[in-house]
């Protein structure tokens, strides 16, 4: 594989959480990649899909086929927007074989950051210094849907500085789930709040994930509980020196 | 979603004590679970669950066949097959039966299949007296309740509430010591059993090949529902079938796993037919009443009849963050947990509580302890699709779906998508560190009142990352 | 007629005809073990103990006799027809009743005696089940109502576990109405999730392997 990567933002990182991509970016810089960030992305369809409109996730889908048709490798800081990349877009196009085509050259070409790092660069150290005590949120999209677990714990274990606990139970849902957060409010805020009691049990001060749709929920229920514990998403962490 | 549905989840969130029981009990379950399918627990693990799958993908493929070699095989024993296409004609066969052989008392054990068809009801309605064995449905029945979990229908129950109810239905002395009020429980149901005139159970399994059902208990309620009384009467949907007794293999060792993280449950019985010559006692007559009631509904779609694999085994509901806050009983119909969230619409249709499907955050931790790999995230996915069509055909919600149209033609239009954040950003406040509380009346409404109601919101950043990159 | 109806719904559902056949199944999954025969005896003691029930280890017949009848010292008994039994001399112990083929005697005996002896036709090692296969020499209710339950097995009969039972008899309903696997006592969860034994089946159960 070449040495240059295209950035998949992310439609949240780009409107909420900024610095989030511009530590990606310069993770990935660091470690000799040529990063570009194709102007003409936005989103990549995945809440009309799971709210259940199809056509609306099919027009999304198609543009991003087009931003990212020549593309050779696309990152994104985000396990539930690739996951919807890598493993729902062939649902949407089933009926349509050519689009299907393209769909599945994309699946190769599109790696979760994390993934990126331990499968594609082979690295577990980017020289990263943190000194803090960390728990690690897998997000569900990321740990069954792309099967990711090791690869974050390996990199923020060679974080100088950093001590990761575990939090138990593990594996849980934060409560996000797209639209769910807002039809099913109440519901969702529970889920975030036994997040939060598993998060505390651990006594970290910061909560790390690679999905910010996680952290946007998290964070939003640490913050509204009064709470000092904060959310750093693995980039941030891996940007810190 | 309805208003019932709102309510019901909004009751049990509020309902301190009940929360810590559902979390308790499922948290047990799961935990058992997880100890027996380890890797050095059970190494064939993965492959017993592809196993199973393949098994119930060809046996739901071919289920007409199946159901004829079912009832052959069923006929050449002795027995007889009925088939009903929904409760009405469940109760009509038990009571035109229970008629002819002048049958008064009915004992059952736990069936979900007959709380989908109101059975109890329905032969109460007509004067005769079915009485729940299993212990946790035995209580609800006396509470006039429906099942709480697959597993455990009483979960919702402390003793104390268990103490009034005996006393108040059985008309004993209260008493709160749980295995004495299991030995009241006993001793009513013993003189139940044998006065009997007719036992009705559900079925785990069809096995085509030998005629026979088996069923799986812990308790001994079922063989004495099945072995005491001189009538057998098995009622089964259709979609319990496999093809060979030597598929139990497979089967047997998922299921108590899966459901309790036992190896066996106790008692696994193999029951095919009358009493035969020579055999002291079991029934004399044996029925298998062979269950549609929406089941043919949803057999035509290839991608989510992988619903009627099921075996019921629970795990999806221990897995379920859901479940796990909101109980059996918010659950819109006798199923609840991550499966009756897909059989419900499928069985039922999507119209009988459109919301239900949306009622997940996708999680997928039932799709990873499924013992036959139902893929329930795809299935609830589909459903919403169909809720949403059958919107716009019936132009309900429509500002939705304007919402999302709108949504996904600013999304083809990188520039305007960015105009928009950037006026978005404008109307919150300045970039602050602390995250934002509450926003103007005006503004706090839908989406970002549901928002706010439980959590805080980000602040806006300064400038978006595409701001950001531009000037680097 | 709601078979035919119904069995029209699901052929049109999957695009099937009447009559048509069908594709192989995939294959059965069975996978034996190989298991020394004092492997399968320690593993199976070790499960039905880890279970709560209890076990014996008899060296002879004549052994397992004299640990039964201490075991119903005092105590009414009901014993199956099990030939093996008879073998044993239990059938014959003081204080059992045995050889009875009429249903209602049988129901009220089982209904009415503390322990409830039977053989088993086999055992499966790895569960520490005992499996009860309905017929002329074991009938369904003595294991089932007295509120203890005895089983006294020749340890040829025990097998590595369901793989080997569904091998060496790979279709039950061509012997019996009713085969049953005994895992341990009755129990249930249902109050509380507290562990009570012996809801409806025997609360105790002694499998006693002999040789």
């Amino acid at each position: 594989m070449g040495n240059r990567v295209s950035l998949f933002i992310t439609c949240i990182v780009d409107q909420l959480f900024p610095k989030v991509g511009m530590d990606m970016a310069g993770v990935l810089e660091r470690l000799g990649y040529e990063v570009d960030f194709p102007e003409s992305q936005t989103c990549c369809g995945q809440p009309a899909f799971n709210t259940g409109y199809r056509d609306e996730a099919r027009i999304m889908a198609r543009h991003f086929l087009d931003t990212f048709e020549s593309s050779e490798c696309i990152v994104a800081p985000s396990g539930s927007c690739t996951s919807m990349v890598a493993h729902h877009y062939a649902e949407l196009f089933q009926k349509e074989p050519e689009t299907l085509a393209r769909v599945h050259s994309l699946e190769k070409r599109i790696w979760e950051f994390s993934t990126f790092l331990t499968e594609v660069a082979g690295v577990d150290d980017v020289g990263a210094r943190l000194d803090d005590v960390v728990t690690f949120h897998d997000s569900c999209h990321g740990l069954r849907e792309l099967g990711i677990k090791d690869g974050p714990r390996r990199l923020l274990a060679r974080v100088r500085g950093l001590e990761l606990r575990e939090m138990q139970p593990a594996e849980e849902c934060c409560g996000f789930g797209g639209t769910f957060a807002v039809k099913f409010a109440e519901l969702s805020g529970a889920m975030a709040r036994t997040k939060i009691d598993a998060i505390l049990r651990t006594g970290a001060n910061t909560v790390v994930s690679l999905d910010l749709s996680c952290l946007m929920q998290i964070q939003g229920a640490l913050s509204r509980a009064g709470l000092k514990v904060r959310t750093m998403h693995l980039a941030e962490v891996l940007a810190s020196r | 979603m309805s208003v019932e549905f709102d309510r019901k989840i909004h009751n049990t969130l509020a309902d301190a004590n009940l929360q810590l029981a559902i979390y308790a009990a499922t948290g047990r379950l799961k935990d058992k679970r997880s100890e027996t399918v380890t890797p050095d627990a059970l190494p064939d693990y993965q492959e017993l669950r592809t196993q199973a799958n393949a098994i119930k993908k060809h046996t739901i493929e071919n289920l007409d066949y199946y159901l004829e070699e079912f009832e052959r095989n069923v006929e050449a024993h002795g027995g007889k097959v009925v088939y009903a296409k929904d409760g009405t004609e469940v109760a009509d066969f038990v009571l035109a039966l229970a008629k002819d052989r002048g049958a008064r008392l009915i004992v059952k054990s736990k069936s979900m299949t007959t709380e989908e068809v109101d059975l109890n009801e329905r032969l109460e309605h007509h004067g005769l007296e079915a009485v729940e064995t299993d212990l946790g449905e035995f209580i609800v029945q006396l509470a006039h309740e429906r099942p709480y979990h697959i597993v455990a229908p009483a979960l919702h129950m402390t003793r104390y509430e268990v103490a009034d109810l005996f006393t108040k239905r059985l008309h004993v002395p209260r008493e709160t010591v749980i295995e004495k009020q299991t030995a009241i429980a006993r001793k009513v149901l013993r003189e139940k059993f044998l006065a009997a005139d007719i036992g009705i159970s559900g079925a785990n399994f069809l096995v085509a090949g030998s005629g026979a059902v088996v069923l799986i208990e812990n308790e001994g309620n079922i063989r004495l529902t099945t072995s005491a009384p001189k009538i057998h009467i098995a009622i089964a949907g259709i979609e319990k079938m496999i093809p060979r007794a030597q598929d139990l293999a497979t089967f047997l060792k998922l299921l108590g796993r899966s459901g309790t993280g036992q190896l066996l449950t106790v008692y696994t019985s193999f029951l095919s037919g009358p009493r035969r010559s020579g055999e002291t006692d079991g029934p004399d007559e044996f029925y298998v009443v062979l269950l549609d009631n929406g089941r043919t509904r949803l057999l035509p779609d290839r991608g989510t009849r992988q619903s009627l694999y099921c075996i019921r085994c629970g795990a999806c509901l221990n897995a379920c963050p859901v479940y796990r806050k909101i109980g059996g009983h918010s659950f819109p119909w006798v199923y609840s947990g991550p499966i009756g969230a897909i059989i419900t619409p499928q069985f039922m249709g999507i119209s009988h509580e459109p919301a239900l499907p949306f009622a997940s955050s996708l999680c997928g931790a039932c799709a990873e302890v499924c013992p036959v790999k139902i893929d329930i995230p795809k299935v609830l996915l589909e459903l919403r699709s169909d809720v949403k069509k059958a919107e716009v055909r019936e132009k309900r919600n429509r500002l939705e779906k304007l919402a999302f149209r709108a949504y996904a033609w600013l999304m083809t239009h990188p520039r305007l998508y960015e105009m928009a954040g950037r006026l978005a950003a404008s109307a919150a406040p300045p970039d602050s560190s602390g995250w934002i509380r509450g926003v103007p009346a005006p503004m706090n409404i839908g989406p970002l009142r549901a928002w706010l109601s439980q959590r805080d919101l980000p602040p806006a950043p300064a400038r978006s990352f595409r701001e950001m990159w531009r000037r680097r | 007629m709601s078979r035919d109806n119904i069995l029209h719904r699901v052929r049109t559902a999957l695009g099937r005809s009447a009559g048509q056949g069908v594709a192989d199944p995939p294959p059965v999954r069975i996978r034996i073990p190989e298991v020394d025969m004092e492997q399968r005896i320690s593993t199976m003691l070790a499960a039905i103990e880890a279970l709560a029930g209890k076990t014996h280890r008899a060296a002879t017949p004549a052994d397992a006799r004299g640990f039964v009848a201490a075991a119903i010292e005092g105590k009414t008994a009901v014993a199956s027809n099990a030939p093996y039994l008879a073998e044993c001399g239990i059938a014959s112990l003081p204080g059992v009743r045995s050889g009875i083929t009429d249903r209602e005697e049988l129901r009220g005996l089982c209904a009415a005696a503390d322990v409830g002896i039977t053989s088993a036709d086999y055992a499966l090692a790895d569960t520490g089940s005992l499996v009860m296969i309905a017929g002329p020499h074991e009938a369904r209710l003595v294991s089932l109502l007295p509120p203890a339950h005895i089983a006294v097995v020749p340890r040829e009969r025990i097998l590595t576990g369901i793989d080997e039972l569904l091998t060496v008899l790979p279709n039950p309903a061509d012997v019996t109405s009713s085969m049953v696997l005994i895992t341990g006592p009755s129990r249930t969860a249902d109050i509380e999730q507290i562990l009570v034994r012996g809801v409806h089946g025997p609360g105790q159960i002694t499998v006693v392997v002999v040789g």
